[in-house]
């Protein structure tokens, strides 16, 4: 089974974690750009945490086999203090960059009038670069937040085909699909979405335009889940090409619009290698 | 020592048509207008490649080199715009930058050096590499020199990369060098070979060159 997983913050987790993707069949991620946890307070810990995104981080997953890819944002959250505002206008020298493939994560979070203008404006630096967006939707009110969020994209004048709505479930799956966006899920040891519900969607509504995730990060999440995802597909019946569907060839698909999904690309590993706490060496 | 180390002509690069229209397009959009670059020199190895020159450099590298000397900027506002390329820079486009230095510095001042030391403080070994270029022997100071080529050696970059070291190796490298291999040996681990030859040449000590 390959996997690509379209949405997980590896700089949360650990090398145990890259070596049992590795072996579960993951060979690709990518990592959105979004909150930390702590929230941040000026626009220069944000370039830092960029920067990781496009340097440490890939180079940490060459180191087991996996091709690292990420999106770039200011996240809804943050988007509502003023002091982090300033990183919006250095948002284009980061889009620019080569494995940046979509932007992202954008969305709502509160649905305040600041994050109303802060997704909007990301829209369009997607339409100026040429790049997919990855829509976060909010956790609280849900579905009202969906419908928001596909109003803002409808008028944004993006093509729907560039666009995932992310952290979807039963109650939004549906309008989601029907607007010509793509549906992402994101399973989830308790919440989001489970592998159980996640094999009846897919029942329900097919295998098109359908992405799955694990979104793990800083909190109680299982990098793991979208193997866990594709055995239960296989275990209800689906065969494996539906599972490299789903799994591989979807995400692709979506991420491969930017033009930048360079899967052949040489490792980091072989142009670019970090000293001191080294990985390879142990920790050495 | 002179400033320039690499040859800086700009040879032929091995471009396709398509590649090629776009980098003079992108060259004559920062000779119009400077901050042009500032999406344009990330954009370069999606349009120009990766492929090895025979300099050691990469097309990629090359090609940035050109977009850097296209900019019509002297002095602080050079320095400003170039530094920014640096700091908002994935490790190919920051690898580039340093690459570039002993061209963008035409007038050898030194005041690209922060550059090599910010890169010098970090992980990256080819990032390393490439700031331990003629810019570095040119202008690091003794002391910064040293603990450079130290470094080189804890993190396995072969010396043969590192620019300057016939000049620049003083008696007190020499030292450091040899305590070094002590060091290890104790240890029960293997000492690098590529330091015999600096431990085990006789030299006079000398003051160091380039500091200026």
């Amino acid at each position: 089974m390959r996997i690509f997983d379209p949405h997980i913050h590896m700089t949360s987790r650990t090398t145990d974690d890259y070596e049992a993707m590795y072996a579960a069949g993951v060979r690709a991620v990518v990592e959105p750009a979004f909150w930390l946890g702590q929230p941040r307070t000026s626009p220069e810990t944000f370039y830092d945490y960029f920067d990781s995104l496009l340097g440490w981080e890939p180079y940490r997953a060459a180191q087991f086999g996996i091709q690292h890819f990420c999106t770039i944002a200011l996240n809804p959250k943050e988007a509502n203090d003023p002091r982090c505002l300033p990183v919006l206008d250095e948002l284009s020298r980061y889009l620019a960059k080569d494995r940046v493939v979509a932007v992202g994560e954008i969305g709502y979070d509160s649905m305040t009038k600041e994050e109303d203008e802060v997704l909007a404006r990301q829209l369009q630096l997607a339409v100026e670069h040429g790049l997919p967006a990855l829509v976060h939707t909010p956790h609280r009110d849900k579905a009202a937040g969906t419908r928001r969020t596909l109003d803002v994209v409808r008028e944004s004048g993006i093509a729907p085909e560039l666009v995932v709505l992310d952290h979807l479930n039963e109650l939004t799956v549906g309008m989601v699909l029907d607007s010509g966006c793509w549906a992402g899920f994101s399973v989830y040891p308790k919440t989001k979405m489970s592998e159980d519900r996640m094999v009846r969607i897919l029942r329900e509504h097919g295998l098109d335009r359908v992405l799955v995730n694990s979104a793990a990060d800083w909190g109680s999440s299982d990098p793991l889940k979208t193997r866990k995802t594709g055995d239960a597909m296989l275990a209800d019946g689906f065969t494996d090409d539906d599972v490299d569907r789903v799994l591989w060839r979807n995400p692709v698909t979506f991420y491969g619009q930017s033009g930048r999904l360079d899967l052949d690309e040489p490792k980091p590993d072989e142009t670019s290698s970090f000293e001191g706490n080294s990985i390879r060496r142990g920790g050495e | 020592m002179p400033p320039s180390g690499r040859a800086t002509l700009p040879t032929p690069l091995p471009l396709t048509p398509e590649a090629s229209a776009w980098l003079d397009t992108a060259l004559a959009k920062i000779a119009a207008d400077p901050a042009a670059i500032r999406t344009l020199f990330p954009a370069v190895r999606r349009h120009c490649g990766r492929a090895p020159l025979p300099d050691g450099r990469t097309v990629d590298e090359a090609a940035r080199a050109l977009l850097l000397a296209a900019l019509p900027l002297r002095d602080q506002p050079l320095v400003d715009e170039v530094s920014a390329l640096h700091r908002y820079g994935d490790p190919a486009e920051q690898r580039a930058v340093l690459r570039a230095l002993p061209q963008i510095d035409g007038g050898g001042t030194g005041r690209f050096l922060d550059l090599v030391r910010q890169t010098l403080r970090g992980n990256d070994i080819t990032l390393i590499e490439a700031a331990l270029g003629p810019y570095a022997a040119a202008h690091l100071p003794a002391d910064e020199y040293r603990q450079a080529v130290l470094k080189c050696v804890f993190c396995e970059i072969p010396l043969a990369h590192v620019a300057g070291l016939d000049d620049r190796a003083d008696a007190e490298l020499v030292r450091m060098l040899s305590d070094f291999a002590r060091e290890r040996t104790a240890a029960g681990r293997p000492v690098p070979e590529d330091i015999a030859p600096l431990v085990n040449r006789v030299r006079p000590f000398t003051t160091t060159p380039g500091a200026e």
